[in-house]
Order: C-alpha cells, then structure tokens, then sequence
C-alpha cells in the first residue's frame, strides 16, 4: 500500500474521522491547559482531577445520566476542593492531593464493582475509546475546546501574570485567587472532556508532556502554547493513524506518540547545549 | 521620552495624597504570622508620603510579612491599615511590590520586556490589549534601569543584578504611588545597587512612597532617608542614621551582636553572607 492510500483508507470510515477531528480538539485543548499546568507544577493536580472525575462517570452512567455531567461535577468539585483545603487545613498541596485523588479514585472503583459484569466498560473507562465517539460527543466537545481557547484569549495578560508572579498581581489588584480557581475548572473540565479519547489514567500525559516539550525548546510563553498546541494535535492525528495500523488502543498510542516527541526534544537540546559548549571552547581556544 | 507621559494626571496622584493627609501608610495595632506563628506583633507605623523608607532586621524579624500585609498578600490577624487613607487592595492599581529574587521561577518561558509590561496589565483590564503608550512606558521603564539592549532576552539568561532591575523597571512602568520592595538590592554589585537606589530616590523626589526591606545595613544608613528597625515589634522608626546606633542594633540583633575591642560592634547575622545564593527564610 503507497502512503496516500495508507492516509486516505481509514478516512472512508466515519467514526475513523469522528476519531481524528477528535482528538485532534483534544489535543490542541489539552496542551494549552498544560502550558499553564506545566509552568505552575500542577502535573500532579491534573492527575488527581482526572482519577477523582471516575466516581462521577460511574454515578452519571449507573443513573442513567449524561456520563460528562457526571465526571465534569466530580472532577471540578475535587479540583476547587483541593484549592479551598491546602488554603484551610495548613497541610501541603501534595499531601491533600494524595488524600482527595485516592479517595475519589477508591469510590469510584466500589461504585463500579457494584455493577455486574463490569470487566469490559472498565477498560473503556481507564484508557478511553475514541473510535466510539459519539457526533452529539464531538458536538459538546467542539463547544468546550472553543470556549476554552476564548477564555484563554480574552484573560491572556491576567493569567500570564497570575501564573508567573501570583505574589506581584495579587498586590496589583489582580483577583489571584479567582484566577486560580478560573484555571483549576479548566483544567477540570477539559480533562473530563478528553476522557473519552483517552481515558482517566492517560489523560495527564495529553496535559503535560506537549507543554512540557514545548517548554524545552522555546523561550516565551505565546511560543510554548503555540507550540505545544501543534505537538498536542500532530501526536492525536499520529497516534491515532499509529493504533490503526498496529490496532493497538488509541489513548496509548497518541500518548506513546507524545512521549516520544518529548524524547526527540529532549535529544535535540542536549545536542544543542553541547554545540554550544563546544563552540564556546573553540573561542576560547581561538584566543 | 519623559516618564512623565505615562503618569495619570497630577491632579489624580495629588488627590490620593491629599487625601490621605500626607500619610501614605498607617498601620494601627497589626498582628500576623503563618501557622500558629506570629511574625509580627501589634505593629504600629505611619509612613509619610513621599518617604524612602527602609525595614531591617533579623531572618525571621517579620521584614516579608509586613511588607506582604502593605500589599493585601497577607491578612493581618489583628488590627488594620491603611493605603492613602482606604484599606489595603483600593488602590491596588497605584501599588508595585516586586518580590524576593527567590521567589520568581526563573526558568519560565518569558522575556524581559513582557515582565515589564505585566506593570501596565492591571491598569490595562481584561480584552484590552498593550497600545503604544503602554509599549512607550515599558521601553522608558527599561531605558531607566540600563536595560533596554537587553529587552528580548529569557529572564533566566540574566544575571543577579539584571534581574533586580527588571523587576524594579516593571514597578516604574506601572508608575505606582506606592512602592514595595522586598530585598531589591540583595545580591547585586555595588554599581547596581548605586543605580536602583538612585531610581528609588529620584521617585520618593517627586512624592511618591518608597518601602524597601534590606539586609544591607551600609544602604540603609547611606541610602535612604527613614529606617524601621524591625524585630518581630517595632523597635525604631527614624532617620536612617538611626542603623548606627548601638543600642538600636544591640535590641533589634541581640544575640548576633558581638562586642570588638576597643568599642565598637561586629553584627553575626546573614547580612554579611547574604550575598549572592542567599536565600530568603521569612
């Protein structure tokens, strides 16, 4: 089979294109929430708020609600939980992290035992399917990645200066906190939409590792969501072609398709540092 | 360009002091701490308008946490101030505080110039994007701490003494009535330090209200014009001249004060290592 033909084959599928368009909203959603994540050293939050989501998804699904709804209520109440307890209890932040991720996590998992027969949805649940995206899915989706990327856009300056001197805009009349807050739902509602792609234990590295190679390489923040947005859908579409033809599942190759990515830049700026050391020698050899 | 043309109107900043009946800070009965620890204790303290004021004493003495509770970043568990006659946070917008060197990641993806114009965000407003006298401002505020040569470079690429100056340049291009500074000449050389206190001095010259916490007893005495010596409670507030006062310093160091033969003292506090990887413990 010629490249082209290996492209274009899947494309006559309708949940194959379902699937790319996506992941690809997936991606480019989830690496410019990781770029604020990333600079904060939140990781772990994101990890906790998607587990913690779990409950939420096995409650809306055993009443027969929308599944989103459930985990998006689950996922924003730990997150703005975790704020409010590091605030009040005088604990550090990874220590309630902990606390609250395991707890959720174990609640969802006895809700779930209490379904017969749950083997199956399980995996679906923990590493996603997005072959079986639904359209009205892709619809709420499309929507929330819009509305995210707006709000990014309209509050640019106020969350750069948040993130990067909370101190410094807090004296300057900047609500920090709500700020905070602002970006704690964010994070969750976007990790609850991209469950379905990639499921609740891989959704942390579609946050983490595009923003985090993009930090590696460039050297301002627009630059490093741009740039991380590209890698976070380069890696979607990649991946997905990826479980494809290998039919391995689709959360694990986008993300293994990322991770490398990661690896490449990783490469590419140790070469880069040891040119530059080498170069340096050389000039002082010169003189 | 003058720095003037990013001022708001004389009239406003008149107004503010006015106000205020000249005092710029007033701070009636304070308490704070972390924890269960208090940091500072029935803190009383008015800080004229137009005064170049620096806080000294001990790591632990308080100098970050009543600088904090000035700027609205910790809630005092008692008693109250004031900014220009209101409480804390109305006139945030007038108010810069640049904090400890330690306290900013330097390795975030951003450049001199766009720390600078987080100065011009709070009077900008949400939507708003930086227009060409927001652009003037932060290129003057840069000119003035000799940095403007150096406008495009990562923050992590610059060394100590830079780094202090785009911090301060970043409080002057927000032209603050009220400025509050955290170690803003602690690590750097002495050309540097000559230089930001210039600035400072040139900014308390035309009325505007300058609080710095130090570590560098020489500038305090030198270099500003009032001192508080600060020890969990208040010990002095005067002249600077005050810094040499043996008795001043014996109260606010006590036990890192060390005789020397023939009379004269030797302070044994970090001041005297606090020089470049210092780091802050307050």
């Amino acid at each position: 089979m010629n490249p082209i033909d290996f492209l274009l084959a899947p494309l006559e599928y309708e949940f194959f294109v379902r699937a790319l368009v996506a992941s690809a909203l997936v991606g480019v959603a989830c690496a410019v929430v990781g770029a604020f994540v990333v600079l904060k050293g939140m990781s772990f939050v994101g990890d906790a708020v998607s587990h913690s989501a779990f409950p939420g998804v096995v409650l809306a699904y055993l009443l027969g609600l929308p599944i989103i709804l459930g985990g998006a209520v689950a996922a924003i109440g730990t997150a703005l939980g975790i704020g409010a307890l590091t605030r009040r209890s005088g604990l550090r932040a990874d220590a309630v992290i902990g606390v609250l991720f395991a707890g959720m996590f174990a609640l969802g998992v006895a809700l779930f035992s209490s379904i017969p027969n749950y083997v199956g949805d399980l995996f679906h649940f923990l590493f996603g399917d997005v072959l079986g995206i639904s359209f009205a899915d892709l619809i709420s989706l499309a929507v929330l990645a819009s509305l995210l990327l707006l709000i990014v856009w309209v509050l640019w300056k106020e969350l750069l200066f948040a993130t990067f001197d909370p101190l410094g805009a807090g004296a300057a009349g900047l609500p920090v906190r709500r700020l905070d807050d602002l970006l704690l739902i964010l994070i969750a509602v976007t990790i609850v939409v991209s469950l379905q792609a990639v499921g609740i234990v891989l959704v942390v590295a579609m946050i983490t590792t595009p923003a985090a190679t993009a930090q590696l390489l460039v050297k301002r923040f627009g630059q490093m969501i741009a740039l991380a947005a590209l890698i976070g859908v380069t890696s979607s579409l990649v991946g997905l072609y990826v479980s494809y033809a290998l039919d391995i599942a689709s959360g694990a190759s986008i993300v293994l398709t990322e991770t490398f990515a990661f690896l490449v830049a990783l490469l590419i700026t140790s070469i880069r540092k040891r040119v530059r050391a080498n170069r340096a020698v050389a000039q002082e050899s010169v003189r | 360009m003058s720095s003037t043309s990013v001022s708001p109107s004389v009239n406003e900043d008149s107004l503010a002091a006015e106000r205020a009946g000249g005092q710029a800070v007033t701070i009636s009965g304070v308490t704070a701490g972390y924890g269960d620890r208090a940091a500072i204790s029935n803190v009383n303290l008015t800080l004229q308008t137009g005064s170049l004021t620096a806080i000294f004493g001990p790591n632990g003495g308080g100098k970050s946490t009543l600088i904090k509770c000035i700027a609205g970043l910790m809630q005092p568990w008692s008693g109250s101030i004031n900014v220009f006659g209101a409480p804390v946070g109305e006139y945030a917008k007038r108010v810069a505080y640049v904090p400890q060197a330690e306290q900013v990641d330097w390795s975030f993806p951003i450049s001199v110039d766009e720390v600078v114009m987080m100065g011009r965000t709070p009077s900008l407003g949400p939507l708003r994007r930086p227009s060409s006298v927001d652009r003037d401002a932060v290129a003057d505020a840069l000119q003035r701490v000799d940095m403007l040569d150096l406008a495009r470079r990562q923050i992590g690429e610059l060394s100590g003494g830079q780094r202090r100056r785009v911090f301060l340049a970043r409080a002057l291009a927000a032209d603050p009535l009220l400025y509050l500074l955290d170690e803003p000449v602690t690590g750097v050389d002495p050309t540097t330090q000559e230089k930001i206190m210039n600035l400072l001095e040139g900014e308390a010259a035309r009325g505007r209200t300058v609080v710095a916490t130090t570590h560098d007893l020489a500038c305090a005495a030198q270099r500003f014009h009032d001192v508080v010596a600060l020890a969990g409670r208040v010990v002095v507030h005067g002249k600077a001249d005050l810094v040499l006062d043996r008795a001043v310093l014996e109260e606010t160091y006590g036990g890192h004060l060390v005789p020397l033969p023939g009379g004269g003292v030797v302070l044994l506090d970090d001041p005297h290592h606090a020089h470049g990887s210092h780091e802050g413990h307050e």
